[in-house]
């Protein structure tokens, strides 16, 4: 059974700047999940390599464990605007 | 990857201009994220060509690894992975997904 810190830790690992980061549970049974991800890593980036970053980061755990995960990418300053 | 399963993909994804890989058909979707992407080609009125991965598993495998891109669905336009369910529901919120599906008209 996977745990959400399971899944924010390997984000955070394998991103190495994550300023903010929210993972819910959808189903409530551990494999359906949804993700938003604040990072300075992904600048630059187009939003298919930001989840692709994403995927790899959660790596094996993509295959199985993981039936679904919906991801919000953003970076600080395009988070910051929609916050605003 | 194996040569052979590439090339059947490569022929899929030239085969249409907008090709999506999906959980069910274009009629019955198997799985909400499938369904949303089709329902979003529907709206934008885009003739698409659907292939149904559960009944294939070579294809369900190999597209993950030819796009690096765990999950199913994948869209492609002429040939190059425009997205999955979240970027094209975005692109479509954003009003940008038109753009990309009709430069097939130029």
């Amino acid at each position: 059974m996977l745990e959400a810190e399971v899944l924010e830790e390997r984000i955070r690992d394998g991103l190495g700047e994550v300023s903010h980061l929210v993972i819910r549970d959808l189903t409530g049974t551990k494999d359906h999940w949804d993700a938003l991800v604040v990072s300075a890593a992904f600048a630059g980036k187009t939003p298919i390599e930001q989840h692709q970053m994403v995927y790899a980061a959660l790596g094996e755990l993509m295959a199985g464990p993981v039936h679904a995960l919906a991801l919000k990418t953003y970076t600080p300053e395009s988070w910051a605007k929609l916050e605003g | 990857m194996e040569d052979t399963l590439r090339d059947r993909i490569q022929g899929i994804i030239e085969g249409d201009d907008v090709v999506l890989f999906m959980k069910g058909n274009k009629h019955f979707p198997q799985c909400g994220f499938s369904a949303t992407v089709v329902e979003v080609l529907r709206r934008s009125g885009s003739e698409f060509q659907d292939v149904n991965v559960l009944e294939d598993p070579a294809i369900r495998q190999g597209i993950k690894e030819f796009s690096n891109w765990p999950t199913i669905p994948q869209l492609y336009v002429r040939g190059k992975f425009v997205g999955g369910c979240d970027i094209i529901r975005e692109m479509y919120e954003k009003g940008e997904l038109d753009a990309v599906l009709s430069a097939k008209e130029s």
